[in-house]
């Protein structure tokens, strides 16, 4: 498209975007930021209840059987509805929000240079959908009978029976919840891709789209091809608690294992779900502060092409000793460890990308760099657990917890803190305290750390999961595991202590910050060259594009970036 | 490393702690050579005044080795390490060597049930012998389980054997495991299985020969007291108003009758 009509485009497009009375412009909003915003103050807040969760049940492993200081006694039933909500909570209502209906929304209109989602009233319905979910998953911890208590991989029969669960309501409205939320991201997967595919800026090829926003689209596409087992599942699970049909129940000749395969076919995907949009925020954010072009953008792309397509053939690893067929597992052996090939590519890629960088650190490169060094940590974890002989010894133990904490946490928590310090000055206009910042930055990193570091070695003792009280086996009970469990719950105290200095931070930043420039971390994307924070529609004039989003410290240039939108001298 | 945390008491332990050393060995080696890469880089490249960074596309080949070679390398390691399962897992789950015992395990919310099958090494005959909670087999003999649940999913787990099998309801899952060291151990449900899942452990012993023929006979006539029963007295706490076992239909209630 040329100039001219990109110029006559946006005449008339400025003319839409009048100023909205305050209901319409953060109540029941279109804008995409405004909607993008408001998944990740959701999110937010459901990450306190989650941490909150977090701190109740480590506190009863550390001291069983004390009453815990602002919660009170965890008993049994209580322990598990905290288990169960705390992963559920940080997985589909912190994760996925946040990371990727949040910055999803926030972050695709603004970096492919559009003045809005194709469909912004699909979006704001997605959002209803979404806090309407939040509520439902609320509401469940209070009926009678309490909270689900299943785990959040909810296995029937337990699950689906309410005399084995003895949750009756609250296992309904848990897989209500769960199920509604799909919906909501359904409407939001739609929009994104849609979006990508349609509304880009002129002159911006498919190479060309920075690898956050590609990445969030590629984990849109995964999940959307693999929740609808999984939402079938939900719907047939719901049927078996509520109208008494026996889809998993054996006595009326359904199959128990039936909802696993469902359960991680979806399951698998969504592990990527999440940690592809991490990875394109860390590369987005590695790239600008170590004023290097990405190390081989086609390569790092098709690694998450073939990461996603593999993720589809790795769910029986979950189920390895569930009772399916044991000559399957070594099909899945292969495949998951296959996994590791293009994963350890994009690695590399991101360290490579360092290499005769000018690195400056700064709190969202400090996020960055620490999301490497401990999905590292994850990533090769997962290799024990891939091989299905250990397996046998490592299932639903510490070791797999431990695992895991370490892929989601960085995913999640330091993902989520990563983008937030990064994107502050365009999403509220000023600048966060960097002091402040990396004073959280350590405060949140070393106990993480401290935490699930020594998790592993329980888990090499035998630990199991969603025990509890360990003291009720001789093996378990004795001291000097029970300092390991006292150690990890007093860092997680300090963690979350050190998280009063985010929120002080961010509310205090977002009032009384500095003010911030169009341009701070001087990047070269599109969403860096309109206002901070951007009007409604985004640009005055709709940007056209011209390179690279990575073109850092070209040779024979003064300037060490070189906007998107910069027309070539 | 395991066997410093764990006792190392089925024949096939040792098979599983060997494959923990390998693969720790090989990702340790990956670990400790990407996270150099990484702390060196973020040393070496950190910002200095005056010094602009290189301009590297990491599109030619002179370039692209250096994450080539290396990722090369992983794929041959991955394949070491799944030959290396592959056999371990062939040998436990996959096989059944010719059995010497024979045993039943049921497990219900919340509790374990065993049937030894006896002298004759058959089940469901006269001689079997019914405990809850408390499994009792001889050193040096291969055993047989059928693996049951009564009503939803549990899990057999026996850290010391390095043993852990799913219980499904209305299925029947045989596996096998052979004990090599006389000793009393955990044994836990290691699949979430409802309000009572953190007390659902059980003991198994390993006994001689000796031993356990005079156990054996000591549960037939009632004067064994059973791991379960010496519990029962102890510090456990766990609210006595939360049991829901249904008198009618139990297992539990209807093995402990047996006694």
């Amino acid at each position: 498209m040329s100039q001219a009509t990109a110029a006559v485009q946006t005449d008339t497009h400025a003319e839409h975007h009048e100023e909205l009375s305050f209901l319409y412009k953060y109540i029941l909003p279109v804008d995409h930021k405004i909607i993008g915003m408001q998944y990740i103050f959701t999110g937010m807040i459901m990450a306190i209840i989650g941490g909150y969760f977090a701190y109740a049940f480590r506190m009863q492993l550390a001291f069983p059987g004390e009453l815990v200081p602002l919660y009170g006694l965890v008993g049994p039933g209580e322990y598990n509805m905290l288990v169960t909500n705390h992963g559920t909570i940080m997985i589909f209502w912190v994760a996925m929000p946040v990371l990727i209906a949040g910055f999803g929304n926030f972050l695709i209109p603004l970096m492919i240079g559009c003045d809005d989602m194709v469909f912004p009233r699909l979006n704001r319905l997605s959002y209803q959908i979404f806090l309407v979910s939040t509520l439902v998953l609320i509401t469940s911890f209070f009926v009678a009978g309490g909270g689900f208590g299943g785990a959040w991989t909810s296995y029937p029969p337990l699950s689906s029976v309410a005399e084995y669960s003895l949750t009756d309501w609250g296992a309904s409205l848990w897989i209500l919840a769960v199920a509604l939320e799909f919906v909501s991201f359904l409407l939001g997967g739609i929009n994104f891709i849609t979006t990508t595919m349609n509304a880009r800026a002129p002159g911006m090829k498919w190479m060309d789209i920075p690898i956050a926003v590609w990445f969030i689209v590629v984990a849109v596409i995964l999940f959307m091809a693999s929740v609808g087992p999984l939402v079938a599942g939900a719907v047939m699970l719901f049927m078996d608690q509520r109208l008494g049909t026996t889809f998993f129940l054996p006595s009326g000749g359904g199959d128990p294992l039936l909802w696993q395969h469902l359960f991680w076919f979806f399951g698998h995907p969504e592990v990527y779900v999440v940690l592809l949009p991490t990875m394109g925020i860390v590369a987005d954010i590695i790239s600008v502060f170590s004023r290097k072009k990405l190390f081989g953008y086609r390569t790092i792309l098709y690694t998450a092409f073939a990461t996603g397509g593999l993720s589809f053939i790795v769910w029986a690893h979950h189920q390895f000793i569930a009772g399916i067929d044991p000559r399957v597992a070594n099909v899945f052996v292969v495949t998951t460890v296959l996994i590791s090939i293009p994963l350890a590519e994009m690695m590399f890629s991101y360290i490579a990308t360092l290499y005769g960088g000018s690195i400056e650190f700064k709190t969202p490169m400090l996020w960055a760099l620490s999301f490497l060094a401990s999905f590292l940590i994850g990533g090769v974890t997962g290799i024990y657990l891939g091989a299905s002989a250990l397996d046998i010894y490592f299932h639903d133990s510490y070791f797999v917890l431990a695992h895991f904490h370490y892929t989601f946490f960085p995913i999640t928590i330091i993902g989520m803190f990563a983008a937030l310090t990064y994107w502050f000055p365009k999403m509220f206009g000023r600048m966060m305290n960097e002091t402040l910042g990396k004073i959280h930055f350590w405060g949140t990193f070393v106990p993480f750390n401290c935490i699930f570091l020594p998790l592993f070695l329980l888990g090499l003792a035998g630990q199991n999961r969603r025990v509890y009280n360990f003291q009720n086996y001789p093996d378990l009970a004795k001291q000097e595991l029970q300092d390991i469990r006292i150690f990890a719950t007093v860092s997680l105290i300090v963690l979350l202590l050190f998280q009063f200095v985010f929120i002080y931070n961010f509310f205090v930043s977002m009032f009384k910050g500095e003010k911030a420039p169009n341009n701070p971390w001087n990047a070269n994307t599109l969403e860096w060259s309109t206002s901070s924070p951007p009007p409604h529609g985004n640009f005055k004039i709709l940007p056209t594009v011209y390179r690279s989003a990575y073109e850092y410290s070209v040779p024979g240039r003064e300037k060490d970036y070189w906007p998107q939108n910069e027309p070539p001298e | 490393m395991i066997e410093y945390f764990v006792h190392r008491a089925s024949s096939f332990a040792g098979d599983i702690d060997n494959l923990f050393l390998v693969i720790t060995l090989i990702i340790g080696f990956w670990f400790f050579l990407t996270f150099g890469a990484l702390v060196y880089l973020i040393i070496r490249f950190r910002r200095k005044e005056g010094v602009k960074a290189q301009y590297i596309a990491g599109e030619k080949h002179s370039e692209t080795k250096w994450t080539h070679y290396p990722h090369y390398a992983v794929i041959a390691m991955d394949v070491v390490i799944i030959a290396i399962n592959i056999m371990v897992w062939v040998d436990i789950k996959q096989t059944l060597p010719p059995r010497d015992n024979l045993v039943r395990i049921i497990g219900q919310q919340w509790s374990w049930s065993f049937i030894h099958a006896g002298p004759d090494g058959e089940l469901d005959t006269q001689d079997d012998v019914a405990t809850v909670n408390d499994l009792h087999v001889q050193t040096d003999k291969t055993y047989h389980f059928e693996l049951q649940s009564r009503d939803v999913l549990h899990n057999f787990s026996v850290p010391a054997f390095r043993l852990r099998q799913d219980a499904v309801p209305g299925r029947t899952i045989s596996g096998w495991f052979k004990p090599t060291k006389t000793g009393t151990y955990d044994l836990q449900c290691a699949e979430m299985c409802g309000y009572g899942h953190g007390i659902m452990g059980a003991a198994i012993t390993v006994h001689s020969e000796e031993s356990y023929n005079t156990t054996m006979a000591q549960i037939q006539n009632g004067t064994y007291e059973s791991h379960f029963q010496k519990r029962k007295g102890t510090k456990t706490k766990f609210p006595s108003n939360t049991s829901k076992v249904d008198d009618e239909d139990s297992f539990a209630v209807l093995l402990a009758s047996v006694f």
